[in-house]
């Protein structure tokens, strides 16, 4: 691959390729227009449901709420929730899967790949199995312990080499090690017959989020989006390659930890408040590649509205689809953004 | 410049190849005595010479040669087939990452499978000869699909369009699949998952001559490829440069690794760490010239699965561990600590 276009060189500057550049006016639209769209998006879905509510009532309930009124009590306690749990997790994994595939340099990188979605699976497993009458705040609390051990073993392997940790090397070490614990998983699953149940948790689902749970997330997630901001212009440097930014002075090891630490924070959330809805995360940050450029500082925000939209827009869909049944998430996303990332592989040229 | 040196570096390297080569060989074969060993029947090594020259008690003749071998052969193929055509695809796509289920080989013989167990009433009734066929029949179809879906024309294709399409589409699978999972009945669900966890249930010699004709072509063939992979291996231009057809060769060698991934499926399921560590493990015992790391990659493929069916049969007996899963919980922490130990 040939990174000298980066600098874009006036000369050649009607052959060089689009995709090359940095869109800001396009990454500025898309904020804007984006964000238009998620309030509206949020406002549906709301509104929408086994029980229509006008959006005037979702205004009132909202700011002036009323105990008493049982549309009010919907509104707040489950729906809200509901799609702010969506917003938070579609921009988490993206962000997410961003930063990865900036890092790694590769185009099939995602949260899934650090040992993230499988360390959480396995701990829901080991869960469903051994202690089936667990409340859902632990449930939540193990799976995020899981995605965290997970990750703090994929990147330990990935440190104790010789040489240190390469992009390279982690993807690896997190290949193989999702690879083990999604057969430890799997085995757990057949022997005890809970496999089901693991799937449907495993499928996402946005049914049942809490405030609180939102309470204990929101922060962190908040913290670890500003930290992907300040990391941004940095990890536009490592998506050069590992000898470029080091040779424009960057101290890579102290990025990619930094960065490494954002993805688990992001991801670790998000999985367990809707389990793993790996694809966000794979296919936001190409989307958002091609339409911005190669810019993180707005890949970065962009992917992050994108893909809080993607999930609320599947969201409503899974409530549509067959009501009152509800289709898992994850499934939907799925099809919604295969056909999509279909195109995209079809138009991009160039690698990471 | 220094040639001497060069050679000698070369010729260091093919002995020490095939050192390698030797070793693995001989533990495939000690493997293969432990494994005819394993199972609720015990056979002595000396019973085990007598059955084998055809002087064993007819208890022994049938459980030896109908029940074991039959499964035994088929785990050396299998393993041998999936580490080669994982080889063949990290060489083509130049990405570490890539493994024969990244063609949505066992994404579409999953959904194939999963769909022919539910049309039918119960799993008992559902024929379970027709599952390899079915699935073979899903897999070539996915890599087809991915194949057509990946191709321009004026420019072929593109290994990262073809690995990010192939990527999509076994994720679109995998979500049909998921959405199948929760409405099927618990029971046909177990089956259904156990397959998908790669047990290898084709266990007669039927199975072993539908898999045969595939490996014994295509395992050749791609040996004997080497040295185009080799030339691939530095990159599409500099391939070009040196006169290789770049896209037919590509196709050649994809459409062979498909063939191999695709049989092994349909006698296995879904296992699926072989086709991504074998060949890491051969480049790191042998180098990374084609030559040396095909046959490498195959015979440490085979001693991964040969091992995993051995233990999956003991551990739990008599009831089984998908091999799969077995594969997993042993190839996974060796590679991880060869990862940890090696500089990169």
């Amino acid at each position: 691959m040939n990174y000298q276009a980066v600098s874009g060189s006036g000369r050649n500057q009607k052959t060089e390729p689009l995709k090359l550049r940095s869109r800001p006016w396009a990454a500025t639209l898309i904020l804007i227009g984006g964000l238009i769209l998620l309030a509206l998006g949020i406002a549906v879905s709301v509104s929408f449901g086994a029980a229509d509510i006008k959006l005037s009532v979702v205004w009132t309930a909202i700011f002036h709420f009323n105990p008493d009124i049982t549309e009010h009590q919907i509104i707040r306690e489950l729906r809200l929730p509901r799609v702010l749990g969506g917003v938070m997790v579609g921009a988490s994994f993206a962000v997410a899967g961003a930063i990865m595939q900036g890092m790694t340099r590769n185009p099939l990188a995602d949260s899934g790949l650090m040992g993230i979605n499988s360390g959480a699976g396995f701990a829901l497993a080991v869960c469903f199995a051994f202690f089936p009458n667990l409340s859902f705040m632990y449930l939540i609390l193990y799976s995020f312990i899981g995605a965290g051990a997970g990750a703090g073993i994929v990147y330990g392997i990935g440190s104790l080499a010789k040489g240190g940790l390469t992009p390279a090397r982690l993807v690896l070490a997190g290949a193989a090690f999702s690879a083990l614990l999604s057969a430890l998983s799997e085995g757990i699953a057949l022997y005890y017959k809970i496999g089901q149940d693991l799937a449907f948790w495993y499928a996402g689902g946005l049914a049942g989020t809490k405030w609180f749970q939102l309470q204990v997330m929101s922060p962190w997630v908040i913290a670890a989006i500003i930290g992907a901001m300040v990391l941004s212009r940095s990890i536009t440097m490592l998506s050069l390659g590992e000898d470029i930014a080091k040779g424009l002075g960057q101290r890579t090891g102290l990025v990619k930890l930094a960065g490494a630490m954002i993805v688990l924070i992001l991801a670790g959330a998000s999985v367990a408040v809707v389990g793993a809805v790996g694809f966000v995360g794979l296919i936001i940050p190409h989307l958002t590649r091609y339409l911005v450029g190669v810019d993180y500082r707005w890949i970065i925000p962009c992917s992050g509205v994108l893909g809080a939209l993607l999930v609320v827009g599947a969201d409503l869909t899974a409530r549509m689809i067959n009501p009152p049944h509800e289709t898992p998430v994850g499934a939907i996303i799925a099809l919604i953004g295969v056909p999509f990332f279909l195109y995209l592989a079809r138009k991009e040229r160039r690698e990471l | 410049m220094q040639r001497t040196t060069v050679t000698s570096f070369e010729d260091a390297r093919r002995r020490h190849g095939l050192i390698v080569l030797t070793v693995l060989a001989v533990l495939i074969i000690v493997m293969f005595i432990v494994s005819v060993n394993t199972g609720y029947i015990r056979l002595t090594p000396l019973q085990l010479l007598d059955t084998m020259l055809g002087k064993g008690t007819d208890k022994q003749e049938l459980i030896l040669f109908q029940f074991r071998l039959p499964r035994i052969v088929i785990s050396i193929l299998i393993g041998a087939a999936l580490a080669v055509s994982g080889a063949v695809m990290q060489g083509v796509f130049r990405n570490d990452l890539a493994d024969p289920g990244i063609l949505g080989i066992n994404a579409g013989a999953g959904l194939m499978v999963m769909l022919l167990v539910s049309f039918y009433p119960s799993t008992s009734a559902a024929p379970v000869y027709l599952l390899p066929v079915v699935a073979f029949v899903g897999a070539a179809c996915t890599a087809a699909l991915i194949y057509s879906l990946a191709y321009k024309r004026h420019q072929g294709i593109a290994p990262i369009r073809l690995l990010l399409t192939g990527v999509a589409v076994a994720a679109g699978m995998s979500a049909a699949m998921i959405v199948l999972t929760l409405r099927l009945d618990p029971d046909k669900y177990q089956f259904v998952a156990t397959w998908l966890a790669g047990s290898i249930w084709g266990t007669s010699w039927k199975f072993v001559f539908s898999l045969l004709p595939w490996i014994v072509i295509l395992l050749p063939y791609v040996i004997y490829k080497a040295r185009v992979m080799n030339v691939l291996n530095l990159g599409e231009q500099t391939a070009t440069g040196l006169g290789a057809a770049v896209g037919k060769e590509q196709f050649r060698l994809l459409a062979a690794a498909v063939g191999l991934a695709a049989s092994s499926v349909a006698v296995s399921g879904g296992i699926g760490f072989v086709g991504l560590v074998g060949p890491h493990l051969a480049r790191r015992l042998v180098g990374p010239k084609h030559q040396l790391m095909l046959p490498a990659s195959a015979l440490l493929g085979a001693l991964l699965v040969i091992t995993a069916d051995t233990i999956g049969r003991r551990i739990l007996q008599p009831s089984e561990i998908p091999t799969g899963i077995v594969v997993a919980v042993i190839g996974a922490p060796y590679f991880l600590y060869l990862l940890a130990k090696t500089k990169s």
